[in-house]
């Protein structure tokens, strides 16, 4: 090339970042872009134009590697720390643990599913722009499950219920519930993807989910989990302005896009609050010392800072997503429902469980005058005084679950909290079982996706969740033990109630001895 | 003298997690790759088909012809983890950083000798989209491999592909400024030395098992690429021929290939090993990729070099054979 006289031109940030990505990508020729790209036009989505898209951060590689090294630098000399100074005695109460257990067996997984789905959506999208960011995230999302792994390591040292994550992860039954939700934005095409993860839930739904739980170790003395939250916190950051800029770049894109995102919007919300109640469970009745009340998170994140956001997509025909009435409603009720249940099914869950004490409940009538003393403080008086009776109760049956969020059906009907909520439809000559409308909605949509869930207790009742060689004809044979073997759950190690724990005995005679001095 | 600083022992329950333990034979201290790594991925109970794959799982080892016992074997022997990759190339962008001021500071673009310049510039700057496809293929092997072993590093090769075509891209502008970044990817489309490369790379683009296509990029393109370019050429001939700067430009690609070689490597063997019908596939994949890169990459070097390229291809292909020979192949 005869460039010598090229004139030496000073580029913008803009157009030297424009030159650092996109300038890269070329029109294929010998192969045809719809085979080099075969996967960003089934979902009817129409993009006309991808230059249009607004990078919504500029960060070259060397950039990348050089902040990114220096926040791994000081996370785990944090993590170093808190390991070598027995960092897990100074949580405020054993009971908190548990909360990096539901974190770890539920949580870490999903970040890994983000790792390869941005890598696959970082593939698939033929707009280089959104590639680029998609890669990064991809990048960003394994960091935070290798350090979240990294720094619960410790606790896994020490505690139960942690050992085998990835295990319990893809077979216990509550786990399902986040493992459906992620396979079913990763098996979704490359858009609904970016509009499940990259929108509705690293950008609406984030406050209310990965906040809670770093907010939740702040206030419990763990800077273990604080610090991995924090240190996340900057790369989230970039990600929420990924996910906004990806549902405007659809919207302006062309007008038939608007009722494909409404519906992903609609059901990704949904699909989003229902896996949360998992959270509000943690913050409401898991954390010793309270961050805020789950009613209290999702009126400031949900219904206030979602509120001013779908406002602000009104001017593309975008309208808040349907569910809000029926989550309106079900606020007052749904972690006192969703911890109930585990309170029930205690001897199948990978933690401990127990009954809120006094100062607690009071704390709980406090910040729910609607409900708690209406609905809920009396069965868990009765429980309580059960329990002290040495009647407490462990249910060993399996419940219904919810074909699409596969929750078991222990959600009430909306606006009235003494009826359990069923649905019900028929789908090539089966019936199948939703705990809402929504769930049910989202499901005669596709049909043929959610037909094909794996529900743990299908799977149970199908033999399939049996070690090889278990004969469950065998006379005395205890369906509950076979299970959580397979599990690889340890009876009376990893369930049951916290009081009269493993757990509660070690970390108080562990106090004991870092804070005593031993005589005799 | 020895300071003998206390701390409180509590003798731990376990040491490791147990999809750590089983791979590396019970429950003992592991290391942060290990936990970073072994068993990661989710390997079963998936509910739903991918709407883009149907035939396949979410994660499904038949998205290869390889076979594995343990898709664990492939051991990175550099135990990348996120966090120990990016202080790798943390200090490896510092000295590069330090390259680009060294040679933007002293104008030593300017200096080149005509001739070179346009020989570094005819061959340079074009290979951004080279890198460019890099990058796209090692994101589809991460997304569609099988295990965090092997999919970990593909992604840390992708990002690292597209570093490299932002190295090129700024030594692009040092050379010539926004409009020979045009006129190289102008040549990239175009140019008829550059067609038979475009070729192999959009093939690559569109090959369906991942393996294969780590075969096709790591082995057959870039094994042949970086030793000729950023070796035999850059290093040696325009360094020769007063080009130290250039040499200094793409000194990060040199370590880089010097690093990635052995974990590579590390891959081909471990896959190689595992059977005689997976030697057989890489084999066939190698024979498939390695004559037409090696012929798309001649017709570059004997522009850029038209007295010293036959004798540097002949030096990188018996280098390339002894390096195959050793991996248990022939080339």
């Amino acid at each position: 090339m005869d460039m010598k006289a090229a004139p030496k031109h000073k580029m913008g940030l803009k157009e030297r970042y424009a030159a650092m990505t996109r300038g890269l990508d070329w029109e294929t020729s010998y192969q045809p872009m719809d085979k080099v790209y075969p996967f960003d036009k089934y979902e009817g989505i129409v993009i006309h134009d991808w230059d249009k898209w607004q990078d919504p951060f500029r960060l070259t590689m060397d950039a990348y590697w050089k902040y990114q090294a220096e926040k791994e630098r000081k996370l785990y000399a944090i993590i170093d720390a808190y390991a070598q100074n027995n960092g897990h005695l100074n949580v405020t109460d054993a009971r908190y643990i548990n909360t990096v257990k539901l974190f770890l067996q539920g949580v870490t997984p999903l970040e890994y599913m983000a790792h390869r789905g941005f890598a696959h959506v970082g593939r698939a999208l033929r707009g280089p722009g959104p590639r680029i960011a998609c890669q990064m995230q991809a990048l960003d999302e394994l960091r935070h499950a290798q350090t979240q792994v990294h720094a619960m390591s410790n606790y896994n040292r020490y505690y139960n219920g942690l050992h085998d994550w990835r295990h319990m992860y893809e077979r216990v039954w509550y786990l399902s519930v986040p493992k459906s939700f992620f396979e079913d934005a990763v098996s979704a095409g490359p858009f609904e993807f970016l509009v499940a993860v990259g929108f509705s839930f690293e950008y609406v739904l984030t406050n209310l989910l990965f906040v809670p739980f770093v907010s939740g170790a702040a206030y419990n003395g763990d800077m273990n989990t604080m610090t991995f939250g924090f240190s996340a916190q900057s790369d989230e950051a970039r990600h929420m302005t990924l996910g906004l800029e990806c549902i405007k770049f659809l919207l302006e894109q062309d007008p038939a896009n608007v009722p494909i995102v409404q519906r992903w919007l609609d059901k990704w919300c949904w699909r989003g609050v229902r896996l949360l109640s998992l959270v509000a469970m943690m913050m409401d009745y898991m954390l010793p010392k309270r961050v805020m009340s789950w009613k209290e998170a999702w009126e400031m994140y949900f219904e206030e800072a979602g509120g001013a956001l779908f406002k602000d997509l009104a001017r593309y025909g975008i309208r808040e997503p349907k569910c809000m009435q029926q989550v309106r409603l079900e606020k007052d009720h749904l972690s006192h429902q969703v911890w109930t249940t585990f309170y029930n099914y205690g001897a199948a869950a990978a933690f401990h469980t127990w009954i809120p004490d006094a100062d607690e409940m009071d704390w709980l009538s406090q910040k729910y005058p609607e409900s708690f003393d209406k609905y809920y403080r009396p069965r868990m008086e009765y429980w309580r005084e059960q329990a002290a009776l040495g009647n407490r109760y462990y249910n060993k049956t399996l419940p219904m679950l919810c074909q699409t969020c596969q929750i078991p059906m222990l959600f009430t009907e909306p606006g009235d909290p003494t009826k359990i909520c069923y649905r019900e439809t028929s789908y090539l000559g089966d019936k199948f079982h939703f705990c809402s409308d929504h769930c049910k909605e989202i499901f005669e949509y596709e049909p043929e996706k959610y037909i094909q869930a794996w529900l743990p207790v299908h799977q149970i009742y199908q033999g399939n969740c049996f070690e090889p060689g278990t004969d469950p004809t065998a006379p005395g044979f205890d369906p509950l033990a076979a299970v959580l073997q397979h599990y690889h759950l340890n009876f009376g190690r990893d369930n049951l109630d916290f009081e009269g724990s493993e757990d509660q005995r070690n970390f108080a005679a562990w106090k004991g001895a870092v804070t005593r001095n031993q005589v005799g | 003298m020895h300071i003998d600083l206390q701390t409180i022992n509590i003798k731990p329950l376990r040491q490791t997690y147990d999809n750590v333990a089983r791979h590396i034979g019970g429950d003992k201290p592991a290391t942060r790759y290990q936990e970073a790594t072994l068993g990661l991925q989710p390997t079963s109970n998936f509910h739903y088909r991918p709407s883009w794959d149907p035939d396949h799982e979410i994660f499904d080892a038949s998205r290869t012809a390889l076979v594995m016992a343990d898709w664990y074997a492939f051991k990175d022997p550099r135990q990348y983890y996120y966090g120990s990759y990016t202080l790798a190339r943390a200090r490896q962008q510092e000295a590069a950083e330090s390259a680009f001021e060294f040679v933007e500071e002293r104008n030593l673009c300017d200096a080149l000798d005509a001739g070179l310049a346009a020989a570094a510039r005819d061959l340079l700057v074009p290979l951004r989209h080279v890198a460019w496809g890099a990058n796209m293929n090692h994101s589809s092997m991460c997304a569609y491999g099988y295990g965090t072993a092997i999919t970990q590093p593909c992604l840390f090769q992708a990002m690292d592909q597209l570093g490299i075509a932002q190295y090129l891209t700024r030594t692009g502008l040092l050379l010539g400024g926004p409009a020979l970044l045009d006129a190289g990817k102008q040549a990239w489309i175009e140019g008829a030395e550059w067609q038979p490369l475009r070729h192999l790379v959009e093939d690559c683009l569109v090959i369906e098992d991942w393996f294969e296509m780590f075969v096709a990029q790591n082995l057959a393109i870039d094994g042949q690429l970086y030793p000729l370019v950023y070796g035999s050429l850059v290093e040696g001939d325009f360094a020769g021929r007063g080009g130290i700067a250039l040499s200094m430009l793409t000194g990060f690609m040199r370590d880089w290939h010097a690093e990635t070689l052995r974990w590579v490597d590390a891959q081909i063997r471990t896959a190689v090993g595992e059977s005689e019908a997976n030697k057989a596939l890489v084999q066939g994949w190698l024979d498939r990729y390695r004559g037409r890169a090696r012929d798309a990459l001649a017709g570059l070097a004997r522009r850029a070099s038209p007295a010293q390229a036959d004798a540097m291809l002949d030096d990188c292909d018996s280098q390339f054979r002894a390096r195959i020979a050793k991996l248990g192949l022939s080339a």
